[in-house]
């Protein structure tokens, strides 16, 4: 819902407002950029630094 | 053209050709079947590596290593002790600059939990020529349930870089009936 | 703001060429040629070191060389190149100035700093911790920083790359969406920015580290967040190369995507999901649970891969589409028997799409399977692999770009077109042996990074079979062939940029040749009447291909020890 309003806020140019979701979030580097470092960041880093510091201490 | 802004403005509602949504729908169900794989092998299959790990100090490992090797060893091979730990124990084996310490010695179609960490560098258990291979960290002891199912005599080559003694780095494992 | 931006237009495509955004391409490319002839006559010593037979270097040699090799061509050489990349595909392509020039130069020069002094700190010896310097092996303090450095300068440029699009949009220097290869070059910058910054989040640590300010680098962080950096640094390559092959295809025919919607969606799935991939180097690692592993390894459900499925289709699917237009309707491959095989550009790329999913596609999916991955991590599989899809898919398809870089950027005719005409099949062939002998050899247990594959000086002995022995002999025979076309690359490209004929300004170069009526062949490829037999032939054939190898290698692992 969020990606929707932003997709809009960054462009304004009234023949893009038919166009649509997916041609407008295709056309719009910035919220990709987000979404591009986001998911590695979230599930591979995150997640994976998570499972480190999960990891129990030998006795 | 492909260095050209495409042409119709709305290229998002253009259909798409048969022989191309055909191939997107076999390629998507593939890669489907192969994610399903990797789970149905950790119920079905035989190979799954173990997610049992611990941190732990070097010295901690080397002193577990060093308990098994004052409790089980049978002789020695080229200042190696061998260690015939009994069947099902937990088993120890130490990484560290040049050597894999120390010669193990299984018996065949037994479990054992193996014990893996090193005490400087990373190093890499290599164990040929079955060719299972596992990343050794320090500060982190992996145990694997392994259980040989063929004797004879292999090879643990380390193969991660470890140093400039890195090529001198093998050890030995036995598997006896 | 600069407003006295000057532009050219270039006779052949009818671009508007910013003359800054030209010189820092041609900066660019240049410095990426010059370290990809330094990091491959590395290789070739590594090559020739690991060939039984001939067993070259000494060890410490060995492993500075390896160290050098890793660096200079995965890293240096490539983002160099995808610099110029995205300044071509970004100012050029949307005939737009390039957003602070002053801002690329300094990060020109940053990068140029850092790979400079990250090179001769690993040739000082100290350093010789190959190109992943995992910790507790600990490199001098410049070999860190240089990479930093040359980190930070890669990071400018992708912001002159986002100013760019920015800066075109605002000043509407082109219509509607940018164009697809612009497209592919905004997947490769949004992976970059992921992947710089990741490698500054850990080294800049480690460098603490190296110079004693803090403690202790964990190993098993240190080795999750580099490879953030490692592989997605050739998931960057794999976003460029394939959108240079969408441009080769539109240069070289005319070719049209067969769908807009369908390839930019496959890049879409590369932005969000080839960057898991870095988990493929941490499937042997301990204190990982599965579901990380399978989750990331995967790219989440393969949608990165049915990326590059895609792309495999549609790119040679939109060359068929093409040349058919033009009458080449005979059978199933007359488009493909009568296409340029002497265009040194086509050449290089149809081989590069070849090698890439045949070889480096299929063997890194497989090597990616959490449990296949026992049977492969770190031996020579791996370098195998990622020749195929460094080497033989990203090297081959900037090397056939250049071709047509050297007569539309640098303004040059190319010297020796014999040899350039030759060059692609002798890298090719040389780079794919390379990948598959060293797979071969991988499946034999023979260990990557690793100066005696016959154990002469260890206390234990151990022997690898002797098949494995004759894999490393042709290994080093087809370096030599790589060897051999990479130096051809470099004799044309310095041959033509410094000593060819001048082009005028707007004389059309007599190569490449820009098909005529490009106009009427955008018209193919409706959804109704797309007749591509000869593609889907080629994706059946490699989908068989693919299946099969996927099980002959769940066979072997089931075949090991039992473990769990």
């Amino acid at each position: 819902m969020t990606e929707e309003h932003k997709s809009e806020d960054q462009q304004g140019t009234p023949d893009d407002e038919q166009l649509p979701f997916m041609q407008r979030l295709l056309d719009n580097p910035f919220l990709l950029l987000f979404l591009g470092i986001a998911v590695p960041t979230v599930f591979y880093i995150i997640w994976g630094i998570m499972e480190i510091t999960q990891i129990p201490i030998a006795d | 053209m492909a260095i050209t802004p495409p042409s119709e403005r709305n290229w998002w509602k253009l259909p798409i050709a048969r022989v191309e949504l055909t191939w997107i729908i076999i390629a998507f169900v593939w890669g489907l079947f192969m994610f399903f794989m990797m789970i149905y092998w950790h119920g079905a299959g035989e190979q799954n590596l173990s997610n049992e790990a611990y941190k732990i100090k070097p010295e901690q490992f080397a002193a577990k290593t060093q308990a098994m090797i004052e409790a089980h060893t049978v002789r020695q091979e080229s200042g190696f002790p061998v260690v015939r730990p009994p069947a099902g124990s937990d088993v120890y084996l130490t990484g560290r600059l040049f050597n894999w310490w120390p010669i193990l010695e299984l018996e065949k179609d037994q479990s054992y939990r193996l014990h893996l960490s090193s005490v400087d560098v990373q190093h890499g258990f290599s164990l040929q020529p079955i060719n299972i291979n596992l990343q050794v960290h320090p500060g982190y002891e992996m145990v694997v349930t392994v259980k040989p199912d063929q004797a004879g005599e292999y090879g643990i080559v380390c193969n991660e870089f470890c140093g400039i003694g890195h090529h001198l780095m093998v050890g030995k494992l036995y598997v006896v009936e | 703001m600069s407003t006295n931006t000057e532009f050219r237009t270039c006779p052949t495509t009818g671009l508007k060429v910013d003359l800054a955004a030209e010189k820092l391409i041609k900066a660019n490319a240049v410095a990426a040629v010059i370290f990809l002839a330094i990091g491959g006559l590395f290789g070739l010593l590594v090559a020739l070191t690991r060939w039984p037979e001939v067993h070259l270097l000494p060890a410490d040699w060995f492993y500075l060389a390896l160290t050098a090799h890793g660096l200079d061509v995965l890293l240096v050489w490539i983002i160099f190149f995808e610099m110029a990349v995205l300044y071509f595909a970004s100012a050029i392509l949307l005939n737009s100035r390039i957003a602070g020039p002053r801002w690329a130069w300094t990060g020109f020069g940053l990068m140029l700093v850092g790979a400079l002094l990250t090179n001769v700190v690993v040739l000082q010896g100290g350093s010789s911790v190959m190109f992943t310097s995992y910790v507790p092996l600990k490199a001098e303090p410049g070999f860190y920083l240089g990479i930093i450095l040359f980190a930070v300068g890669a990071l400018i440029g992708c912001a002159v790359f986002f100013g760019t699009l920015v800066v075109a949009r605002r000043e509407r220097t082109y219509k509607g969406s940018i164009p697809l290869v612009t497209f592919g070059a905004l997947t490769a910058a949004i992976i970059a920015v992921f992947t710089i910054a990741s490698g500054a989040i850990i080294l800049i640590p480690t460098l603490l580290w190296s110079v004693g300010l803090v403690s202790n680098i964990d190993p098993l962080l240190y080795k999750t967040i580099w490879w953030a950096m490692g592989h997605s640094s050739q998931q960057i390559n794999v976003s460029a190369h394939v959108a240079i092959w969408y441009a080769i295809a539109a240069i070289t025919f005319g070719a049209r995507p067969l769908s807009e919607k369908v390839s930019r969606t496959a890049f879409l799935m590369y932005i969000l999901f080839l960057q898991l991939a870095s988990a493929h180097h941490m499937l042997a690692e301990p204190g990982f649970s599965s579901e990380w592993k399978i989750f990331n390894t995967s790219y989440a459900m393969y949608l990165a891969v049915l990326g590059s499925m895609v792309h495999g289709m549609t790119v040679p699917g939109s060359i068929e589409a093409a040349q058919r237009s033009r009458g080449l309707n005979k059978g199933m491959f007359e488009w493909l028997r009568k296409a340029p095989w002497g265009n040194p550009a086509f050449a290089g790329m149809f081989m590069s799409l070849v090698f890439f999913g045949f070889i480096g596609g299929i063997s890194g999916v497989v090597m990616g399977t959490e449990q296949i991955n026992l049977i492969m991590h770190n031996t020579l599989y791996v370098p195998g692999h990622f020749h195929g899809t460094v080497v033989a898919g990203t090297t081959l398809a900037f090397m056939a770009i250049t071709y047509y870089l050297v007569p539309l950027v640098f303004r040059r005719e190319l010297r020796f077109m014999k040899l350039a005409r030759l060059q692609p099949y002798l890298f090719g062939i040389g780079a794919a042996g390379i990948s598959v002998f060293m797979m071969g050899a991988g499946t034999l247990g023979v260990s990557r990074r690793h100066w005696d594959m016959q154990f002469a000086d260890a206390i234990l002995p151990f022997d690898y079979p002797s098949a494995a022995f004759l894999m490393m002999g042709l290994n080093g025979m087809f370096a030599v062939l790589a060897a051999v076309g990479g130096v051809a690359f470099i004799v044309v490209v310095v041959a033509s940029v410094f000593f060819g004929r001048k082009l005028g300004v707007d004389e059309k170069p007599s190569y490449p040749e820009v098909p005529p009526q490009a106009a009427v062949v955008a018209e193919h490829g409706s959804a109704d009447s797309l007749k591509i037999p000869g593609t889907t032939m080629l994706v059946a054939i490699f989908f068989i291909a693919f299946v099969l190898y996927y099980f002959v290698n769940w066979k072997y692992l089931s075949e090991v020890w039992p473990l769990s």
